[in-house]
C-alpha cells in the first residue's frame, strides 16, 4: 500500500498479497484512488452498439462456451449480408455508433469472406466503427489462408477494420487453457496478435474471463502480461474482466459471486496503471452490480448492447437501455457520457 | 460532506441522532458508510452470517386493502385470484419439512370471507403434524384484521393464535409509517401507530417479531429516518424485535406512478444506515429475493448479518417484477456467505444456532448441475 500512495508501480507479489488479503472496502478505496488519478472528472462513459455474431459454427468448441454449434446442427448458422445490413440499420437508427462483430471458427469460410464482410460494411456505413475479429479468429484466418498474422491484419485494416476486441483471452495461462479451451490459441499467440495489431495502428481491448479453474497467481499473471504489452505498445484502449457463466456449458460448475467480481475488478484497476479504461460488465453481473463496479474502479459502463448472444446462450439474460444506464450512473453521482469505441465523447447526459 | 463526527460516534458506541442518519443517507461515500456498518455488525455478531431453512406460503392473494404498491393482491373473482385450502397449506408444509425446513413463513391478503377460525385451524393442523416447526405467521395488518372480524381484542387474538401454534410475527405491513406517504401508497392499511401498538402488545405477550421498511417508492430520506426512529424507540421499550429487514420496492404491475427499481447504491446504503441507526436491533436481514444474490452477498460487508432463507416459493415480490429465483438451496447460501469471508450459521427462527459451518467441507450446491 505504501507503493500505491507514493505512486510507484505495484509489483506482482504486492498485488497478489492485497488481492488475497485486503478487505473489500480497502481494495475499493485503492482502486478508486487510481481511478481518480486517471479520470479526475466525475464522468462515467458508456457505448451504444450491437454484438453481431456472423456464425455460431466453431471448431474450437471451448468447454466454457454455450454458444457454439457444429456444422449440420439444426440451429447452426452463417449470417447473410441482408440480415447483417438489417441489424446494422437498426443499430444506427437506435443511436449506435459501431458494432462488435465476432464469430465461431468456421471450418470452411474462406479468407475472402472476412475481407468482404468488413469491406462491404465499411462501404455502406463509412462512419460506423467496426470492432471485430478477436485474436482466435485472426489466427484462424491466418491458418486457413496460409497468410502471416501481420498480413491478415493489414488486409483487414485496409478493408475497414477499426479495432479488435480482446475476446479469447479467457485466462492467459496455458495450464488453464488446456483445461477449459484445449483447441483455442495459447497465451503467446493471443499476445502476439495484439502486439502486431498495435504495431500497425489497430487499437484493441483486453479481457479476462475468470471463475473457472484458475488460481489467484494466474489472475495476477494475466494482468501482468497485459501491463507489460501495454508498456511496450500502448495499444490497449480498455480492459474488461467478466465472470464465467456455467449454464449450458460442458465445463459446468458455479458462477463466481458478486464479491469475487468486485475484488477482481478492483485489483485490475490497481494493477493496470497504464491502461486508461476499465469497463464494468453488466451483461454478466446485472445492472445492480455494474453500478457497484463504478465504486470499485470501473470508469465505463460498457455497451448497452442492442443485441448479445454469447452470454445469453448460458441462460443469463440481463437487459438494459440507455435510459436505465443514465439513471444508474447519475444515481452513483457521476455524469453519464455516451462515447464511441475509441472513447471520444458523443453526448453528455 | 465529511462523516468524521459520525465515525467517531460509531467507534465510541454513541447513539446516532436522526440528523446523523439523514446525513448518512445524503452522503455519497458509500464505502465509508459500509465500513462503519460492517464494524458494528461484527461487534454484534462477529463474522457469523445467519440463514434459516424455510418456506414461504401465501394462503390467499385476495385482499380488501389493495395497496397501491402491491402487485400481488387481487379482488375476489379476478382471474388469478386464489385461496389455498388447509390441506393444500399442509401439503406445502410437508414438502418443506422433507427438505429440512425449520420454519414456515405465512402471510396473506385480508380475505373478505374466510372466518377467523380458518387461521386458528390452519396453525393447529400444521402443528399437529409437525409439532417442532416454527410458524412465523401473520403481519400486524392481518392481526388487526383478525381482531376486527372476530370482535376480539388484539391481545386475545394473539393469545389464541399463540395457543394454536404461532411462534412469532413477521415484520411486514410496516411499509413507511409517516402518514403523508402512507396515505398515498396504502390508504386502506392500518396506520403506523396501530402497527406499532400491535407489535408492542405481541412483545408484551412474549411473542417476538421482526420489523420491515418498504423503501424506494414515494418516501424521502426524512420519512425513512422517521420510520427507523419509531422502531428504535419501541425496541428500547420492549426489546421484542429480532431483525430489521429493509424491503426494496419493485414497481412492476403496481399503481405507484413514475417509481423505478431501487439501485444497488440505495439498497446497500439503506442496509448500512439501518445497521448504524438501529443500535438496539440484534440483526439486520438482507432479503435476497428482492436484492438478488450478488447484492445480498455484498450487503454482508455493508451491515447485514442474515440472508433469510431458502424460501422455495415467492409470490409477492415476483408479482412486482422481481427477476431473482424463488429458491436458494442451502449449499448456495453457504457458498455465498463463505465467499464473503464470513461464517455460515444455520439458525432457527428465534436465532438459536442449529449448525455452524466452519469446517473445510464446502458443500456443493444442488443447483447448476446440468
Amino acid at each position: 500500500m505504501e507503493r500505491m500512495i507514493t505512486n510507484r508501480r505495484i509489483t506482482k507479489s504486492d498485488a497478489l498479497n492485497i488481492f488475497l488479503k485486503e478487505d473489500l472496502h480497502k481494495l475499493g478505496r485503492m482502486a478508486m484512488e487510481v481511478r481518480w488519478r486517471m479520470h479526475p472528472e466525475r464522468k462515467v462513459t458508456f457505448l451504444v452498439d450491437r454484438n453481431i455474431n456472423y456464425t455460431n459454427i466453431c471448431i474450437s468448441q471451448c468447454k466454457f462456451c454455450a454458444f457454439y454449434r457444429s456444422r449440420g446442427d439444426s440451429d447452426a448458422y452463417v449470417i447473410s449480408m441482408e440480415e447483417l445490413f438489417r441489424k446494422i440499420d437498426e443499430t444506427v437508427s437506435l443511436g449506435g455508433t459501431g458494432i462488435l462483430m465476432q464469430g465461431g471458427l468456421h471450418p470452411e469460410l474462406p479468407v475472402s469472406f472476412y475481407e468482404n464482410l468488413i469491406r462491404e460494411i465499411k462501404k455502406r456505413y463509412p462512419a460506423l466503427h467496426i470492432h471485430a475479429l478477436s485474436p482466435p479468429e485472426i489466427i484462424h484466418i491466418s491458418r486457413i489462408s496460409g497468410m502471416k498474422v501481420i498480413d491478415v491484419l493489414m488486409m483487414l485494416k485496409q478493408a475497414g477494420l477499426d479495432s479488435i476486441p480482446g475476446g479469447g483471452a479467457e485466462i492467459l495461462s496455458d495450464r488453464v487453457r488446456r483445461i477449459i479451451s484445449p483447441r483455442k490459441i495459447k497465451t503467446e499467440e493471443w499476445i502476439e496478435v495484439m502486439r502486431e495489431a498495435h504495431r500497425i495502428g489497430i487499437p484493441t481491448s483486453a479481457t479476462m474471463m475468470f471463475g473457472t479453474v484458475e488460481n489467484a497467481e494466474e489472475i495476477i499473471e494475466h494482468l501482468d502480461l497485459i501491463r507489460n504489452l501495454q508498456d511496450e505498445t500502448g495499444g490497449f484502449i480498455s480492459f474488461i474482466p467478466w465472470s464465467y457463466q456455467p449454464g449450458g456449458t460442458k465445463l459446468g460448475g458455479l458462477s463466481a459471486t458478486g464479491i469475487e467480481y468486485l475484488r477482481i475488478l478492483a485489483i485490475s484497476r490497481i494493477y493496470l496503471d497504464n491502461l486508461v479504461n476499465i469497463q464494468a460488465s453488466w451483461v454478466t453481473q446485472g445492472t445492480k452490480m455494474a453500478q457497484m463496479a463504478l465504486l470499485f474502479g470501473a470508469n465505463d459502463f460498457g455497451s448497452i448492447m442492442l443485441e448479445e448472444n454469447v452470454v445469453a446462450a448460458t441462460g443469463v439474460r440481463n437487459r438494459t437501455t440507455v435510459e436505465e444506464v443514465v439513471r444508474l450512473i447519475r444515481d452513483a453521482n457521476f455524469i453519464p457520457v455516451q462515447r464511441t469505441h475509441l472513447y471520444a465523447p458523443v453526448r453528455v447526459f | 460532506m465529511s462523516l468524521k463526527i459520525i465515525e467517531r460516534k460509531v467507534l465510541s458506541g454513541e447513539r446516532l441522532t436522526e440528523e446523523d442518519a439523514i446525513l448518512l443517507f445524503k452522503s455519497d461515500d458509500l464505502l465509508t458508510i459500509g465500513e462503519l456498518a460492517h464494524y458494528v455488525s461484527r461487534k454484534k455478531n462477529s463474522d457469523y452470517v445467519y440463514f434459516v431453512v424455510n418456506r414461504h406460503i401465501n394462503p390467499s392473494n385476495i385482499c380488501i386493502n389493495r395497496c397501491r404498491f402491491c402487485a400481488f393482491s387481487k379482488d375476489k373473482g379476478d382471474s388469478g385470484a386464489y385461496t389455498l385450502t388447509i390441506d393444500e397449506i399442509l401439503e406445502r408444509t410437508r414438502e418443506a419439512m422433507a427438505l429440512g425446513a425449520t420454519e414456515i413463513h405465512i402471510v396473506g391478503g385480508l380475505h373478505p370471507e374466510l372466518p377467523y377460525e380458518f387461521y386458528i385451524e390452519m396453525l393447529r393442523v400444521i402443528k399437529r403434524e409437525f409439532p417442532a416447526v416454527h410458524l412465523q405467521a401473520f403481519t400486524a395488518v392481518e392481526i388487526d384484521y383478525f381482531s376486527r372480524i372476530s370482535g376480539k381484542s388484539i391481545g386475545d387474538v394473539l393469545l389464541e393464535l399463540k395457543e394454536a401454534g404461532l411462534g412469532s410475527l413477521p415484520g411486514g405491513g410496516a411499509e413507511i409509517f409517516e402518514k403523508r406517504i402512507r396515505e398515498r401508497i396504502c390508504p386502506e392499511k392500518i396506520t403506523g401507530e396501530r402497527w406499532l401498538e400491535i407489535m408492542r402488545t405481541a412483545h408484551r405477550l412474549g411473542i417476538r417479531s421482526n420489523a420491515t421498511m418498504l423503501y424506494g417508492h414515494l418516501e424521502d430520506y426524512e420519512s425513512r429516518v422517521h420510520h427507523l426512529s419509531l422502531l428504535r424507540a419501541l425496541q428500547d421499550e420492549t426489546g421484542g424485535f429480532q431483525a430489521f429487514i429493509p424491503l426494496a420496492f419493485h414497481p412492476k404491475n403496481t399503481r405507484i406512478n413514475g417509481a423505478n427499481y431501487t439501485t444497488a447504491i440505495d439498497d446497500l446504503k439503506t442496509i448500512a444506515v439501518s445497521r448504524l441507526f438501529l443500535d438496539n436491533f440484534p440483526h439486520i436481514k438482507s432479503f435476497w429475493i428482492m436484492l438478488g444474490k450478488k447484492i445480498a452477498q455484498l450487503s454482508l460487508l455493508f451491515g447485514s448479518d442474515d440472508l433469510d432463507g431458502t424460501v422455495v416459493e415467492e409470490k409477492i415480490t415476483h408479482s412486482a417484477g422481481a427477476m431473482t429465483d424463488e429458491f436458494l438451496p442451502k449449499g448456495e447460501l453457504i457458498r455465498l456467505i463463505r465467499k464473503a469471508g464470513k461464517i455460515p450459521v444455520e439458525r432457527d427462527t428465534l436465532y438459536r444456532i442449529i449448525r455452524i459451518y466452519d469446517g473445510a467441507d464446502d458443500h456443493q450446491p444442488e443447483n447448476n448441475k446440468k
